[in-house]
């Protein structure tokens, strides 16, 4: 339904294959007719076609005449210098190791405040937290729409009341903490700023990241509340806040994960997020925000899915756009604006409930490819996430996964051991040239906002996504243990939430909305709505209306009685 | 006489906005010659309850990964009873855990599919289900 748009749509750009000016050398010739021939004439290949798990045609050998115009100096050049295609440092993880950062957040407060602090114990390097869908949506724990929901996805926090909580004990001056949040993000920041200066903590040394990525929402996760223009103002709102006032903590978190995750192609997931950032940065410039001066502070967020080499051409190819962008579109001037920072997840969607102890190999693999693309910071998931939040058991074989890959592996020894390799650089190529087809068809739409609204990256990602499932049914792809390798189950213990954390949620609530002074509440959220009709930065009065113990139910009604909602049209 | 397509109302409840199944399956029961109807993201058990009486459906498929189904379902199910659309099939998709199969079966969900089901095995359920 609601498909008036369909014939609008530009369709796909065909990735671009290497083959089309292609040129062997008269020794492949020779090895082409020789050697390979009579093989294929004996034993044919297992199929007729090899792709990617996004489709893309991969070629049975790649030589130097996949790489006719290719420049070592300029294509790859050094790490830590332009086009950063090896790294954004110059030694990498022989000088630091990625941050080990796994994502948490599972019922109240009390209860993540003590997962985060048994992951600090076990040598985790940075805090991420995961808040439940009542928290995404900008409501209350106590709303009616929450039943069922709070604390089930994440930890559930309705007020400052319970970010104290949940930081409890955690020095924030010396930790860096991630939290993924995006329409409500400006709130849930304003409370961990809170959180900082009570504890006197230095804003101004203060490092981590906001998702605060709202234009993947409509695209993708769908954790929407206001229209995109309104949402836009609130997001450059936090990126003016923080040039001034929290220099080394970043407002925002460009995300391909859940993009990925709908069922995008890697082509497109990387295409959609680096789009996105532009807009971001189109619209911080349009603040009158200097790029040099905002855009070292955005960082990016990458899936890390199972096909091994795409992986790591699409983390190539992401620092090779993003450097040619500020430079050639923005004219930017600040090396550190050029340089895209990313973190990475394993892949969701891969995992399988089926065989779940197999999914620790998938993300063993998947973080191995993360770490080869040069990754700043990463999660791996837990094996038992395609059934619920992970246990602490899980949890720590997730982590370990990842110390194994640092401390034991040996592929940190050396920057960028990929580099110059046929394929990796074939493939960058190809992956990078497919992303600016796409990237040009937005711009020419007017932008992803425009994009958004006509559904262009949501049908495209539909489309894929209903692509691979038909060759998922029709065996063109295997998943083990789902549509191949089928063996006996055997139960796995699971993370239970506590069915009285919505009640003990609640009980905080009434009484914060009686021991609070609600005469302030009140002034504070009507001058909350009298900015938001104004241009002002709405961050300092946020700020105060959290201070004040506002619950975020009411900080983000205070913005709908004015911005509104959004409702999208449903494609299918 | 051509037959009459069977009728489905695919539904997301709760607050989550992982779409991603609910659409696949919308569009797999489509090219299966069923009438597909997708309510879109966040619908209470009152609004999927209407839209089903409304569009008078012969299945209900709901599209839950949040955790929230031991809430939703049995809600949900009720108000079908209340509006007197018991020959309704109800059928779940999503994460669900093994220990709630048995309860959410019991409360009239006629089949849960686990991640990993090809949309091949819900049509034929469908199609066994509903016969014409």
């Amino acid at each position: 339904m609601n498909d008036k748009s369909k014939s609008t749509t530009p369709t796909a750009p065909s990735p671009e294959v290497s083959s089309a000016h292609r040129k062997p050398s008269a020794r492949e010739q020779a090895w082409e007719k020789n050697t390979l021939q009579p093989t294929l004439d004996k034993n044919p290949e297992r199929q007729a076609e090899f792709t990617t798990i996004s489709g893309h045609p991969i070629r049975r050998l790649y030589t130097p005449a996949d790489l006719p115009d290719w420049n070592a100096e300029r294509d790859l050049g050094f790490p830590g210098d332009p086009p950063y295609t090896r790294g954004i440092h110059s030694t990498m993880h022989r000088g630091r190791l990625w941050t080990m950062r796994q994502f948490a957040g599972f019922g109240t407060a009390e209860d993540t405040n003590q997962r985060f602090r048994y992951l600090l114990a076990q040598g985790q390097t940075g805090l991420s937290t995961a808040f439940d869908l009542p928290t995404l949506m900008g409501y209350d724990s106590d709303h009616g729409l929450s039943e069922g929901e709070v604390g089930k996805c994440g930890v559930a926090i309705s007020s400052l009341a319970d970010m104290e909580v949940l930081f409890d004990k955690i020095p924030l001056a010396n930790v860096t903490t991630s939290m993924t949040i995006n329409s409500p993000a400006a709130v849930i920041w304003a409370m961990y700023l809170a959180v900082a200066e009570k504890q006197g903590a230095d804003w101004k040394k203060l490092s981590g990241t906001l998702q605060n990525d709202i234009l993947k929402e409509y695209i993708a996760q769908k954790e929407y509340i206001y229209p995109p223009e309104p949402s836009m103002r609130l997001v450059v709102d936090t990126f003016e806040f923080g040039v001034k006032n929290t220099p080394k903590f970043n407002p925002i978190s460009i995300s391909g994960y859940h993009i990925r995750e709908a069922g995008s192609t890697a082509i497109q997931e990387l295409a959609f997020t680096l789009r996105d950032g532009l807009e971001y940065v189109e619209w911080g410039m349009r603040r009158g925000l200097d790029v040099d001066q905002f855009v070292p502070q955005l960082s990016f967020f990458f899936n890390a899915h199972s096909d091994f080499f795409e992986e790591i051409a699409k983390y190539r190819a992401a620092r090779r756009i993003w450097h040619k962008a500020m430079v050639e579109r923005y004219g930017s001037k600040n090396p550190r604006a050029w340089a895209l920072r990313f973190h990475t997840q394993t892949a969701g969607c891969s995992l399988t409930a089926q065989q779940p102890y197999n999914n620790v190999v998938r993300t063993a693999i998947q973080a191995l490819a993360a770490v080869l693309g040069g990754t700043q910071s990463l999660h791996t998931n837990s094996l038992d996430e395609a059934w619920a939040l992970p246990t602490e058991f899980a949890a720590t074989i997730a982590l370990r996964t990842q110390q194994i890959i640092a401390h034991e592996t040996g592929v940190t020894n050396t920057v960028d051991p990929l580099g110059g390799s046929y394929f990796v650089e074939a493939l960058t190529n190809e992956v990078e040239s497919g992303a600016w087809e796409y990237i040009r068809k937005i711009d020419a739409m007017g932008g992803m906002v425009a994009a958004i609204e006509r559904s262009y990256p949501q049908r495209e990602i539909a489309e894929a996504s209903y692509r691979y499932q038909m060759a998922l049914d029709k065996k063109e792809k295997i998943m083990v243990g789902v549509n191949d390798f089928v063996s006996e189950e055997k139960h796995l213990d699971i993370l239970q939430i506590d069915e009285t954390v919505a009640h003990r949620q609640a009980e905080r609530l009434t009484k914060l909305r009686v021991e609070r002074s609600n005469d302030g509440v009140a002034r504070r959220l009507n001058a909350l709505r009298t900015a938001a009709k104004s241009a002002d930065n709405l961050m300092p009065f946020i700020f105060d209306a959290v201070k004040s113990y506002a619950t975020l139910g009411e900080i983000c009604d205070a913005l709908r009685d004015v911005f509104g909602t959004y409702e999208e049209v449903a494609i299918t | 006489m051509p037959e009459k397509k069977i009728r489905v109302l695919i539904a997301k409840p709760g607050l989550d906005g992982h779409d991603r199944g609910a659409k696949i399956i919308a569009r797999a029961l489509r090219d299966a010659g069923m009438e597909v109807i997708y309510t879109g993201l966040r619908q209470t058990p009152e609004m999927i309850a209407s839209a089903a009486v409304q569009e008078d459906v012969d299945v209900i498929g709901l599209s839950i990964l949040s955790g929230a189904h031991n809430t939703i379902c049995p809600q949900l199910m009720a108000l079908l009873r209340e509006k007197g659309m018991n020959d309704v099939t109800v059928l779940v998709g999503g994460i669900i855990p093994e220990a709630d199969i048995a309860p959410l079966k019991k409360s009239g969900i006629a089949e849960i599919f686990l991640p990993g089901t090809s949309t091949q095995d819900i049509i034929e359920f469908i199609h066994k289900r509903i016969t014409r």
